[in-house]
């Protein structure tokens, strides 16, 4: 098996880098967030769309194993409704006193359980390939929530001389252009809680940016913290400048 | 001067009679350490860089304490304390952009001791020894870089131990011990851990031989000419400490834009995937500041007199490229320092920095693209070339031929055309003003 692996690692490395040569030209079209900049910010009402998103259609197939139902309350949820939707999911526990393992339903403090109970079956129905956690994915791909809206967005008709293998879509986005995934959100798959509607452009900016907070739900603290220290350091860096100015006045 | 005062404090008296610490950090950072007044602000990177070990010394050992060395939980550890440790992500992030902040501040120091000629008599020792820092700190990164797991760290070490197998005959032995089995594993990582937290403090204990090596004659300074007695120098205290710390405070404003409005910017985004085996990334790239020494390897796509592979003679001639800096003091034999005398010299030192930085853009592109038609291979093979000529042909050559400049009689002298006074030499700064 170990003597397999490095073949096998060649082989994947040519069939990417012929994929690479694909993609070339692939653009991914700059969009605004209101997180970007160092004022950026999430959207509450935009994060709880996304979330919506995730849990309607997403999670069928993605995990998103480092979001605990906990951190729900950064979206503007309260101590009540992450409650609630934690409750929603079934979690497997245990084992338990007699060695079994059981189910209940689920805690503030659990994680978003997988949609597969492992990589191989998850691998197993989705035709060879598992489909990846999201958690991270916003920072896992370059131009990450611009990559995020352009591949939702990014499925159309193959152009005639374009064989397509089987059981895979065309992707103007996605390295390649043959994409595992089935185009996932159509028109009104969900119908939104807060009365949004739901085009398509509008469901794959809310998914886009609700990966964002998962993939760096710190990110406000971040910039709002930067901007204290900045400011801290700017008036210390002048005063600094003031007292080198002083202490070199006669020194030439 | 104020620290007369403080001498004559009676716990002061007592403990300096017992370890005269008082006196030693006096004459190392302080009023007791004359230092040439001309310097200018490019001899403010060696403090910066003491400022940035010291930073990834404390950030490292307080992510040490939440990290997990193992591959099955290193990529979720690290995940850990960017979201439940609090101000984790802070301390990630000053860590991860530290790192590259170090080596920009290390490359300019590096790179202004090459213009002002600070490797010559009497200082080479202090060069060399800056050498071996950057040698143990290129190790460390690199062995830092692996940590967290991600894609770029598994085929990132992956790909630069792989260098090793290129020795001729064992070095498939070798490098299985290196990784510690048959392939980059949990024991790899293991041991890069336990070496990326021992390496810091061997490279700190290697500053305190550089600022030894420092102190014996002090610091070179933009004229490249010795100083001649108090009327060239400055006390270090009040004069360089207040310099510094002005200069580390404009380090810090840039640093931390990065860490908190860009933090990820100099990072490669495939390290958010875990490390998986059997995948590999389309384009394996090493951190930035490696990038030019990975153009230099990959320039050689050719064997080499079918003696030496070409693998082998991209290992070499990568390795080369640093450990070249050590023979510096002994290429350049010209008596003229300063580039500000050396004309031609000056002209050929930013021709080297030109294609240092073409190396650079040239690693970071992948082997088989091209620019504009030109394939990166080439380009990468025309600025190794220059980067070798540099030093093995221009460098000794400039020593025989070139005519200098006439240098200052002192560095008062140039100094004092301005119209300005003899203050300096004279002054009592610092008095109550």
């Amino acid at each position: 098996m170990r003597k397999l692996l490095p073949g096998l690692a060649a082989t994947l490395l040519v069939l990417n880098l012929g994929a690479a040569q694909a993609a070339e030209g692939v653009k991914i079209p700059e969009r605004h967030w209101s997180f970007d900049g160092i004022f950026g910010y999430f959207d509450r009402a935009q994060l709880q769309r996304g979330l919506q998103i995730y849990r309607e259609v997403c999670s069928g197939c993605h995990s998103l194993k480092y979001i605990a139902f906990r951190n729900l309350a950064d979206l503007g949820f309260s101590e009540e409704e992450v409650k609630a939707i934690a409750e929603e999911y079934q979690i497997v526990d245990g084992p338990d006193d007699e060695g079994e393992m059981f189910e209940r339903s689920g805690v503030p403090s659990d994680y978003f359980p997988s949609p597969f109970p492992n990589k191989q079956a998850a691998a197993a129905a989705n035709g060879g390939a598992a489909p990846p956690d999201l958690s991270l994915m916003a920072k896992a791909r370059a131009h990450g929530p611009d990559y995020i809206h352009a591949l939702l967005t990014g499925y159309e008709e193959p152009p005639a001389d374009k064989e397509l293998l089987e059981g895979l879509s065309y992707n103007v986005s996605f390295l390649g252009n043959q994409i595992a995934m089935a185009p996932p959100l159509l028109e009104g798959v969900v119908e939104y809680a807060d009365g949004t509607e739901a085009t398509l452009d509008q469901m794959a900016e809310d998914t886009a940016a609700f990966l964002m907070w998962t993939a760096e739900p710190k990110m406000e603290v971040r910039k709002r913290t930067g901007i204290k220290v900045i400011l801290f350091l700017l008036v210390m860096t002048a005063i600094l400048y003031a007292a080198k100015k002083k202490v070199w006045r006669d020194a030439h | 001067m104020s620290d007369k005062g403080m001498m004559n404090n009676p716990v002061v008296k007592w403990i300096e009679y017992r370890l005269p610490i008082f006196s030693f950090m006096d004459h190392s950072i302080g009023s007791g350490y004359p230092t040439p007044k001309n310097l200018t602000y490019l001899w403010n990177y060696g403090s910066l860089a003491g400022i940035a070990l010291v930073i990834m010394i404390i950030t490292g050992i307080m992510l040490a304490m939440q990290y997990t060395p193992h591959v099955d939980y290193a990529f979720d550890s690290v995940e850990r304390i960017m979201r439940d440790v609090n101000y984790g992500w802070m301390l990630r992030y000053i860590h991860a952009n530290g790192g590259s902040f170090f080596f920009i501040v290390v490359y300019i120091h590096v790179f202004r001791g090459l213009y002002f000629g600070s490797y010559k008599a009497p200082r080479e020792l202090l060069w060399i020894l800056g050498v071996v820092l950057l040698m143990l700190m290129m190790a460390t990164a690199f062995m830092g870089y692996v940590l967290p797991w991600g894609q770029m760290s598994f085929w990132g070490a992956t790909v630069i131990t792989n260098f090793f197998t290129a020795i001729p005959w064992i070095g498939e032995a070798v490098t299985t011990w290196l990784w510690g089995g048959p392939t980059v594993d949990n024991p790899t990582l293991n041991r890069f851990y336990s070496l990326h937290y021992l390496l810091p403090f061997v490279i700190f204990a290697v500053v305190f031989l550089h600022l030894w090596a420092l102190h014996r004659f002090g610091s070179n300074n933009p004229l490249g000419i010795e100083t001649k007695g108090p009327q060239d120098q400055l006390p270090f205290h009040p004069y360089y400490t207040v310099k510094d710390a002005f200069g580390i405070g404009v380090y810090l404003i840039a640093f931390c834009a990065a860490v908190f409005f860009f933090p990820n910017a100099l990072g490669e985004v495939d390290n958010y995937i875990p490390a998986d085996p059997l995948n590999t990334p389309p384009h394996i790239v090493p951190e930035w500041y490696f990038l030019p020494f990975y153009a230099i390897l990959r320039a050689v796509d050719f064997d080499f007199l079918w003696i030496v592979p070409a693998k082998l003679g991209g290992v070499i001639l990568m390795f080369a490229a640093v450990l070249i800096l050590l023979v510096v003091p002994w290429l350049d034999r010209s008596p003229v320092k300063s580039a500000r005398f050396r004309p031609w010299y000056k002209g050929a030192f930013w021709i080297f920095v030109f294609f240092t930085l073409v190396l650079g853009w040239v690693g970071a592109n992948p082997a088989d693209a091209d620019f504009h038609g030109v394939p990166f291979v080439i380009i990468g093979q025309i600025s190794t070339l220059y980067y070798f000529i540099f030093f093995l042909v221009i460098m000794p050559l400039l020593s025989l031929f070139e005519p200098p400049k006439p240098l200052p009689a002192s560095i008062s002298e140039p100094v004092l055309k301005g119209g300005g006074t003899m203050a300096g030499a004279h002054a009592k700064p610092m008095e109550k003003a």
